[in-house]
């Protein structure tokens, strides 16, 4: 089995560090470094080439030397901070000042939605942005300061654990859940898991046992266990700080895992906006391999298991499971077919097990506590409980953990969000709920949620929010499938035309139409999700759409006539009321 | 079990009519082994099914699904030549050709273009949305393959059958979402540095004029083409479709 970590345990081999490596060196990646890396990985040149196209954070021109990515989520997001940081540094967005010192552009959600507004600068992350602090940053833009040297306040990344429950709040000695499994054996545990009642935290609700049963049954050479650590459901952040203060019962799951299903390799995927994440989960992992919880002869007995991390480069797709396998084996993020499902045909086509990282730390708990502990708490469906990201209008964003079947309105009133229009449980691919709504569920009987928790205000201009969810999926399509590829698009160029105010009836009946198209005949969870803000504002609050329509016309064409013209009008030097449409 | 007895116990129901399957065949080789047309694509017999045009999508049991990937499975009651369904169909087909720029009396495909084939089949008389006009190159290096990215709907059937038939690996795609485009594998990323030959089938493969052999335009009248001679939805047109209008004549 190749390595994809070097000697030092630092990121090695793999494609997608081998660019990384490259993309910090020349701030793109020359077409140079894209054959050398297909002669050093023996890959096809198109392979590499389509890999760094695919991927946000790798570019084919150079970028600035500082490279800063504002995220664009309505909670951690300012992108008026980001146009004003723009102005101040003479950089349009998206593109590279002429000097070559500075690029700024707009990234997806980079899970800082209790700490925002934030950003990324040449791959760091920069917390608790205010105007004081932008104008710093210019500062040490203009004066060639390197990030390294930047003040370390700046990049602090608090937890900000609001609420702890059955996960947060029980200690957990490091080797615990280890030694319970390795001395219960791997049947008897999984049936303790099986009884846990437990199921998948990433979205979807498997239950844990069912798919750590079928992957033991399945046969190949090798099996894997793969944590799903990519995260990029906008208004999602609680793996981050399962992670950052959990990362023994995170890994403690992989391996109790991998006992059970017969692997000797796991591997963590970091989506590469927790990049910041990698030292420390490093120095982890070393200590882990220290007390003899990794590596050969496990706690003295013959079970061998290691632990690799693969870091991504900004793609939301790559949380889709296959897609994510997909990533792992140096490809595009494209989903997959299915079935197969990976736990008969996962990584490199043997069996896998995919779990969210908040599955796998609740994994551990239960090998030290027993299922039934588990399953004493939460509702009827949903055993245990639920680790949310509380985002947006509140006093307290932060991290909160509840055991599943509280209301809606008793989470409301526990971070203090006051005046609320509307709340997004789940994220953008989740479901937008209106104040009538907040005595419903959290659990897989009601609202399931991956952990995302987004209010708004009644302050908040909704179709700005839908708006902004709508070109987040566009943006994040992997492109493989007709209707996720072009729907997207067209939706969002719909809601644009809206939100501009040239917006009529039928184009919300074409909207309604394509949105439902979309919704039932993708391939995979985000076209099948996308579609899911604007269905639920259009059901939910129609009002935000009618109050920005044209009513005295039943068509308004995409073109815009008048502003094709101005062209026209700039060479004429005129702009008297003549040579405007009415 | 006898081969015979197996296949009486599989079967499967496509708009009413029961037909047999065989272990590890899809809907889709199913039903094209019982003359059933389902609207296809990106698939074709021998390569392996992608499933990324969405056209060939039925109802099973009431659930979405592709044909030319589900498994068939025993007792599945499928619906395909639906109302509702070519609906959707005609949908993705108009979507298909806004995002690419398709000039249809301009292409030396017409005719022998099967994304125009099931535009017809499907009744559709516009592109319905708002053209996206894309900018995309055209590749003219290869002395006898030109390569023009305008009409390319991403099937990836170039991709596979250079790999899975050819033995090479010519074709990729990259990009992400709406800017996925066809790429060759070269370091000067031109056709005319690739392996590719003439006799190459991925030469030969494109449903669409993305793909055509140069100094062979226009062999076959219009008038005389492919789907002037035949529907897309006729039985055994696969094979047809391949030897283009050159051979249309002889039937
Ligand atoms: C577009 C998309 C993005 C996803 N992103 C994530 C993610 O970031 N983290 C995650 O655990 N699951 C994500 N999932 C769900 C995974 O496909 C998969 O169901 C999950 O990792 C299984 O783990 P679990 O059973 O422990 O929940 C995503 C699914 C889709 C369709
Ligand atoms: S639904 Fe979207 S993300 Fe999923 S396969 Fe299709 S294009 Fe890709
Ligand atoms: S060039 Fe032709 S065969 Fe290849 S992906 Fe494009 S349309 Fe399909
Ligand atoms: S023919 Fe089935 S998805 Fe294209």
């Amino acid at each position: 089995m190749e390595s994809h970590n070097g000697p030092t345990g630092q990121t090695g081999a793999h494609l997608l560090h081998r660019l990384f490596e490259v993309q910090q060196q020349y701030m793109h990646i020359p077409k140079q470094s894209i054959l050398e890396l297909a002669g050093e990985l023996r890959l096809p040149v198109s392979q590499v080439e389509s890999v760094v196209d695919f991927y946000s954070f790798f570019h084919r021109t150079p970028r600035g030397r500082f490279d800063l990515l504002f995220s664009n989520c309505t909670s951690c997001g300012d992108t008026a901070m980001m146009r004003s940081l723009c102005k101040r540094l003479n950089v349009t967005p998206g593109e590279t000042r002429a000097d070559g010192l500075v690029s700024i552009n707009e990234t997806s959600c980079i899970g800082m939605c209790d700490q925002g507004p934030a950003l990324l600068v040449n791959s760091r992350t920069l917390t608790g942005l205010t105007a004081i602090r932008l104008e710093q940053i210019a500062a040490q833009i203009e004066a060639g300061v390197p990030v390294p040297e930047w003040p370390v306040e700046w990049f602090r990344v608090q937890d900000n654990v609001r609420k702890n429950g059955l996960l947060l709040g029980t200690a957990f000695e490091t080797g615990s859940g280890l030694r319970a499994a390795l001395e219960k054996g791997p049947e008897a545990m999984l049936a303790e898991v099986t009884q846990s009642g437990l199921r998948g935290r990433g979205g979807a609700g498997f239950s844990t046992g069912m798919k750590w049963k079928f992957c033991r049954e399945a046969k190949g050479d090798a099996h894997y266990v793969v944590c799903n650590a990519d995260e990029g459901e906008p208004g999602t952040f609680k793996d981050r700080i399962l992670l950052s203060s959990h990362a023994h019962a995170v890994f403690e799951g992989m391996s109790i895992c991998g006992h059970i299903i017969g692997a000797s390799k796991g591997y963590l995927y970091l989506r590469g906006e927790y990049r910041y994440l990698l030292n420390d989960l490093h120095a982890v992992l070393k200590r882990r391999h220290k007390a003899r919880l990794l590596g050969k002869h496990i706690l003295g007995q013959a079970f061998d298991f290691d632990i690799e991390i693969i870091v991504g480069a900004g793609a939301y797709i790559c949380g889709e499971e296959s897609a994510l396998i997909e990533s792992m084996e140096q490809k595009r993020g494209i989903p997959r077919v299915r079935p197969p499902f990976p736990v008969t045909k996962g990584y490199l086509d043997q069996p896998t097990v995919v779990n969210n990282v908040e599955t796998l730390a609740a994994a551990a708990l239960i090998a030290v506590h027993g299922g039934a502990w588990f399953s004493g708490h939460g509702s009827e469906k949903s055993a245990g409980s639920k680790v949310l990201s509380i985002s947006g209008d509140c006093t307290t964003p932060g991290v909160y953990e509840y055991p599943f079947g509280v209301s809606i309105q008793r989470i409301l009133d526990d971070c203090g969000a006051e005046d609320v229009q509307a709340v997004q449980v789940g994220g953008p691919s989740g479901t937008l709920i209106a104040p009538d709504e907040f005595e419903r569920k959290l659990g897989f009987e009601d609202l399931a949620t991956g952990g995302s928790f987004m209010i708004y205000s009644k302050d908040r201009d909704l179709l700005k929010v839908i708006s902004n969810f709508t070109h987040f999926f566009a943006h994040e399509s992997c492109g493989f499938c007709t209707p996720c590829r072009v729907g997207t698009t067209l939706l969002k160029n719909g809601l644009d035309k809206i939100a501009s105010g040239h917006g009529t009836k039928s184009d919300v009946d074409e909207m309604y139409r394509m949105a439902t198209m979309v919704k039932r005949r993708s391939h995979c969870g985000l076209g099948q999700t996308a579609p899911n803000p604007l269905l639920d504002a259009l059901k939910r609050f129609p009002e935000v759409f009618e109050q920005r329509l044209v009513h005295d016309s039943e068509f308004e064409p995409h073109f815009d006539l008048d502003a094709a013209l101005e062209e026209a009008r700039q060479i004429s030097h005129r702009d008297d009321a003549e040579a405007h449409l009415a | 079990m006898s081969d015979t007895m197996k296949e009486n116990n599989n079967t499967i129901t496509i708009d009413g009519r029961e037909i047999p399957f065989k272990e590890g065949q899809t809907i889709m080789d199913a039903a094209l082994a019982a003359d059933i047309y389902i609207p296809h694509l990106c698939h074709r017999p021998g390569l392996k099914p992608h499933g990324s045009c969405k056209l060939c999508t039925v109802e099973v049991n009431g659930r979405s699904a592709s044909a030319c990937t589900l498994p068939a499975a025993k007792g599945q009651e499928i619906s395909n030549n639906t109302e509702a369904l070519n609906g959707v169909r005609k949908t993705i087909t108009q979507m298909l050709f806004v995002e690419g720029n398709h000039f249809c009396p301009a292409c030396e495909k017409t005719g022998d273009c099967t994304l125009q084939a099931v535009a017809y089949h499907l009744d559709m008389l516009d592109g319905h949305f708002p053209q996206f006009y894309p900018r995309r190159e055209v590749d003219a290096s290869h002395p006898g393959i030109v390569l023009d990215r305008d009409r390319c709907i991403m099937c990836e059937l170039c991709v596979r059958t250079s790999r899975e038939m050819d033995g090479k690996d010519v074709f990729a795609i990259t990009g992400r979402g709406i800017d996925a485009k066809l790429i060759v594998n070269s370091a000067s990323g031109k056709l005319a540095d690739t392996d590719i030959t003439t006799d190459d089938l991925a030469a030969h493969i494109c449903p669409v004029g993305a793909i055509l052999i140069k100094e062979h335009g226009y062999e076959v009248p219009i008038g005389r083409r492919t789907f002037d001679l035949h529907t897309i939805a006729e039985p055994g047109v696969e094979p047809v479709i391949l030897r283009k209008g050159k051979h249309a004549d002889e039937h």
